[in-house]
Order: structure tokens, then C-alpha cells, then sequence
């Protein structure tokens, strides 16, 4: 398989995570999810560092946030899907 | 002017070195010859350590000058200077502490001196009561140490004194032989630092993967980081070994909350957990770092018993819990107190740390931080990323680091001469 641009934990996953230094807004993602090994294809919205998150659906302000399949925090804004998804646009539930 | 550096026997530094000058930030790939291994066998079922005088078996032999306080930092670092071979263990307490603190104190500064990877203590304080204390506790694993006190003779005869006295250690310990120990000898704590997106991804499943193979072969294991759980603690809570333990876990992590977070803040968390690298490193909330944190314990260990920060196990092989700090120089030197004598580090964004008893093994799944600092990181797993090193290839990758490490491989912590030794405080001193 060539080497992947994101990687996903689980299928339930609203997020991914950029695995490539320099992605460029534009480039047709290929996504893996670790947990079965499966793939799909996403463009991204916006230069993405490595390590940093892409919205994999359209997310509604108030929408709770997946990723290893477990609540990982609450969207504070509307977020399109392959947009860039981080503090500026999530918050955490706890404190 | 400076030429190019002459280069013989060691064929891939040849023209990597020249090219390190004008570089910013960007060190070249240095492949070293891998060093034969100590003993005939390659397995990972046995390493060569030092049996001490209690059973336990250390990989390193140090002699330490150990501070009761403060004060005693300057006396200790003098013996340290006079007599080679031997390390001094300084740091910032030991005075007007009580209670808890002053307890945890105390188990701290005996349990470093009682790890096995010690082989002899001086122990050196300001007056004479509490430097017995922790003589006596040390004395218990059976292992040589003195204590000194500075009032009534001042630093420069207790320094001739303790000179002397490590002076004889350090030569007696020199002569202890390594020998052959079962896997099972071996003690593995883990706590990660600067993590970030990728260590959820890779470092920390590869420690998850280490104990996996290794709790069931009968070896210590220890996590801890209570504030890094926060997120997680249902999952957490699902992995003790019995519901009871689970019980007795999440009393202690809703204590933490309570007690310390609620008790003490002044804002919104946010801009300690995650940290300001840890956002860099595109990590957003604490229920996210949490869930990569937890997965330093793999699929299937339990973990048996919950461990008072510094406190030794005391229910047999397996994996425990230790009520710790997530600030890394804290937390491993609450664990090497604990007996533990080798130090799994996953790290993201690229921690440095070390500690003066026991070696860090730093490993990294970040491409990025692999280009930027690898004199940091002993075990790449960047591979995971890119798909072509899977989890339980990279979980043998780290035993069989762990096995080279403890037969006497510096890591890089000990190599750049990283020897954090942080104690952890509960409270303001009286």
C-alpha cells in the first residue's frame, strides 16, 4: 500500500491525522483507519501540519467530537469536512 | 582554516559530518554498527544485570552521594568531584516538610538510594536525625551506605570524611560482576512527555506491545500520570484486574480532580493539559492526549495494585498504577524510587529527558522529530506512520532496545548527560 497521508483510529472516527510533513490544501488524501486497514480518499481543505487533525464529515457547532471511537471534546464552530480541526474550532468537555 | 574531519573505521560518517556546518535544525542520518551482544544468545528472554544484596538485579552500578536537603546539594557535589565514578543526586528540599509530603519525601530519597541500579550510598545532610532515617531505610536492601551530618563539623571535614568513604565504594563496586537474569528480573516503568497526535499513534502502542509480551513473562510494569487520564478514566478503570482495584483507581483519580485541580485552579485548564507543545504538536483536549496516553498498556495487561506516588510494589510480577505527576522529570523519579530500573519514554514532539539512576529509552513514531532531533530518540517507529513497521514489530523493535539497554547501551539521555532528578512537593513546606 503506498505510504498514507492520514490515518484514522476507528470507523466511528469524525477525525483523522495528518502522518506527512507539508500537506498542501488541495491534495487528495488517502486515509487509513489502523483499526481494519481499510481506505478512502479525502481532499484537503487547508495546509494541515503533521501530527494535526482533519474534520473527515461536515461537523455542526455543538457536535461531540470521535476519535480512538471514544468523546474527545465538543465542536465551538461549524466545521467542513477536510477542514482543519484544533483548539481554534474544538474544546474539551472537561475543563 | 578548519578542514573536514578525518573519518577512519567508522564508514557512514564519512562526509556526514562536514555537512552538519550551515544546517539548521537538520542533523544527518548516523548509522552505527550494531555492537555485539554480551553473551552468546541472541534472545530477549534474558539480559546481564547486577544481582544485589536484596535479590533484585540493577543495570547500572552507580555509587551515589545522596542529599537529605537542600543544603547538602554543595557537600555531595564535592565528594562527587573528589572522587571519580561516583554521582551526585542533587535537588531543591528536605527541609520543614511534614505530613504527607515530609512521608513522601523521605520514601523518595530512600527508595532512589535503594534502587538497584545503586550499588552504594553516601548520604549526606544537614543535621544528623533525619540523615539516620535515610541510612536505615537504604540499609534495609543490604547494600553499602554511610550517612554523614554537616552540624558541629561543617562541609569541608564532612567532605574529606565522605570522600574517603566513596572512594572505597566506588573502587569495591567496580569489581561487581554482571550476570546472566531471567527477563523477569527486569522492572519497565513508562510515563510519555511531549506527546502529541502521533505518540497515540505509535510510541505508545509500542510500549502497550512491550508489555503485552513482557507482563505475561513474569517482568514489573508501572503507568501513572493521574491528570493525563482525565478522559479516559472509564477505560482506565475497565483495565484493573479485579472491579475492586478499579474501584479503589477511580476514588484516587476523582481524589485528584477534587482535591488538587478543583481546589487549586485559577482559569480554565487548557493551557496546562494539553500543553502548549503538546497544541503544537496537534493535540486539542486532555480527553484526546488521555486516550493516546492510555495506550502505553497495550490490549490485555491489568493492571493489580495502585501504587502511592514513590512507593515499591509489593504484590508481585504484573503491571500497577502509580498516583504521579504528568511532568516527566517527576514522574520517572518517582518510579526509578519506586525499584523500577529501566524507563520506556514515548515522546512526539521530541522530549530530552533522562534521569541520574536509570535509563530514559526514548522512543518516537514522529517523522519530524526524528529529522529534527534524532540524538534524542533510541527507538525510531516512524514506520508505523507510513505503514510499513507494524505495532508488534515495533513492540520487538523496543524489547529488544530495552535488553540491549539494560546489558549497558547508553541511551541517548545518558550519553548527553540528561539527568533529571525532580522530587515531587504535595505542599508548601512549614
Amino acid at each position: 500500500m503506498s505510504q498514507p497521508h492520514l490515518l484514522v483510529h476507528e470507523l466511528k472516527d469524525s477525525v483523522g491525522v495528518v502522518v506527512v510533513e507539508n500537506l498542501k490544501a488541495g491534495t487528495d488524501m488517502l486515509a487509513v483507519v489502523t483499526h481494519d486497514n481499510s481506505s478512502f480518499r479525502i481532499t484537503a481543505k487547508a495546509d494541515i501540519p503533521i501530527g494535526h487533525k482533519v474534520a473527515l464529515k461536515d461537523i455542526a457547532k455543538g457536535d461531540t467530537i470521535w476519535k480512538y471511537g471514544q468523546d474527545i471534546g465538543i465542536a465551538k464552530a461549524a466545521i467542513g469536512k477536510g477542514e482543519h480541526l484544533h483548539v481554534h474550532n474544538v474544546k474539551t468537555k472537561r475543563w | 582554516m578548519a578542514s573536514a574531519p578525518i573519518v577512519a573505521n567508522f564508514a557512514s560518517l564519512k562526509g556526514k559530518l562536514k555537512s552538519v556546518r550551515g544546517r539548521k535544525n537538520e542533523m544527518p542520518a548516523i548509522k552505527v554498527p550494531v555492537a555485539p551482544r554480551r553473551g552468546a544468545a541472541r534472545s530477549n528472554d534474558s539480559f546481564f544485570g547486577w544481582r544485589r544484596e536484596n535479590g533484585r538485579v540493577g543495570v547500572r552500578n552507580l555509587v551515589v552521594t545522596l542529599p537529605l536537603d537542600d543544603l547538602s546539594n554543595a557537600a555531595c557535589e564535592a565528594v562527587a568531584n573528589n572522587v571519580k565514578g561516583v554521582q551526585a543526586l542533587p535537588h531543591a528540599y528536605g527541609r520543614l516538610q511534614f505530613g504527607a509530603d515530609l512521608d513522601l519525601h523521605f520514601r523518595t530519597i530512600i527508595g532512589i538510594g535503594s534502587n538497584p541500579n545503586v550499588a552504594a550510598v553516601v548520604v549526606i545532610g544537614i543535621e544528623d536525625a533525619w540523615t539516620k532515617i535515610v541510612v536505615e531505610g537504604i540499609a534495609k536492601t543490604g547494600k553499602p551506605v554511610v550517612g554523614f551530618g554537616i552540624e558541629g563539623h561543617g562541609d569541608i571535614a564532612v567532605i574529606a570524611k565522605a570522600s574517603y568513604v566513596a572512594k572505597e565504594f566506588v573502587q569495591w563496586s567496580s569489581e561487581l560482576q554482571r550476570e546472566k537474569c531471567p527477563i523477569s528480573d527486569l522492572w519497565v516503568s513508562t510515563k510519555c512527555g511531549e506527546s502529541d497526535t502521533t505518540t497515540g499513534l505509535s510510541s505508545c502502542p509500542t510500549v502497550g506491545n512491550m508489555y503485552d509480551k513482557l507482563i505475561p513473562k513474569g517482568i514489573y510494569g508501572v503507568f501513572g500520570e493521574t491528570s493525563e487520564i482525565t478522559g479516559a478514566e472509564h477505560l482506565c478503570k475497565a483495565r484493573a484486574a479485579t472491579p475492586e482495584i478499579g474501584e479503589r483507581w477511580f476514588k484516587m483519580w476523582k481524589a485528584y480532580q477534587d482535591e488538587v485541580i478543583e481546589a487549586h485552579k485559577t482559569s480554565d485548564l487548557s493551557d496546562s493539559q494539553p500543553t502548549k507543545g503538546n497544541i503544537a504538536g496537534g493535540l486539542t483536549t486532555i480527553e484526546e492526549k488521555a486516550l493516546g496516553n492510555l495506550e502505553k498498556i497495550g490490549r490485555d495487561c491489568k493492571y493489580i495494585d495502585i501504587l502511592e506516588p514513590a512507593e515499591t510494589p509489593a504484590k508481585g510480577p504484573g503491571l500497577y498504577f502509580m498516583d504521579s505527576s504528568s511532568a516527566a522529570a517527576e514522574c520517572v523519579t518517582l518510579m526509578a524510587a519506586g525499584g523500577y530500573v529501566v524507563h520506556t519514554f514515548p515522546t512526539g514532539q521530541g522530549n530530552v529527558i533522562g534521569n541520574p539512576i536509570v535509563p530514559v529509552i526514548k522512543i518516537t513514531g514522529n517523522p519530524k522529530t526524528m529529522r529534527t532531533m534524532p540524538e534524542h530518540i533510541d527507538c525510531d517507529v516512524s514506520g508505523i506512520l507510513r505503514r510499513d513497521l507494524t505495532i508488534p514489530d515495533a513492540g520487538d523493535v523496543l524489547i529488544d532496545m530495552i535488553v540491549r539497554t539494560a546489558n549497558g547501551r547508553l541511551t541517548a539521555a545518558e550519553a548527553l548527560g540528561h539527568r533529571e532528578f525532580s522530587m515531587t512537593k504535595l505542599y508548601r513546606s512549614a
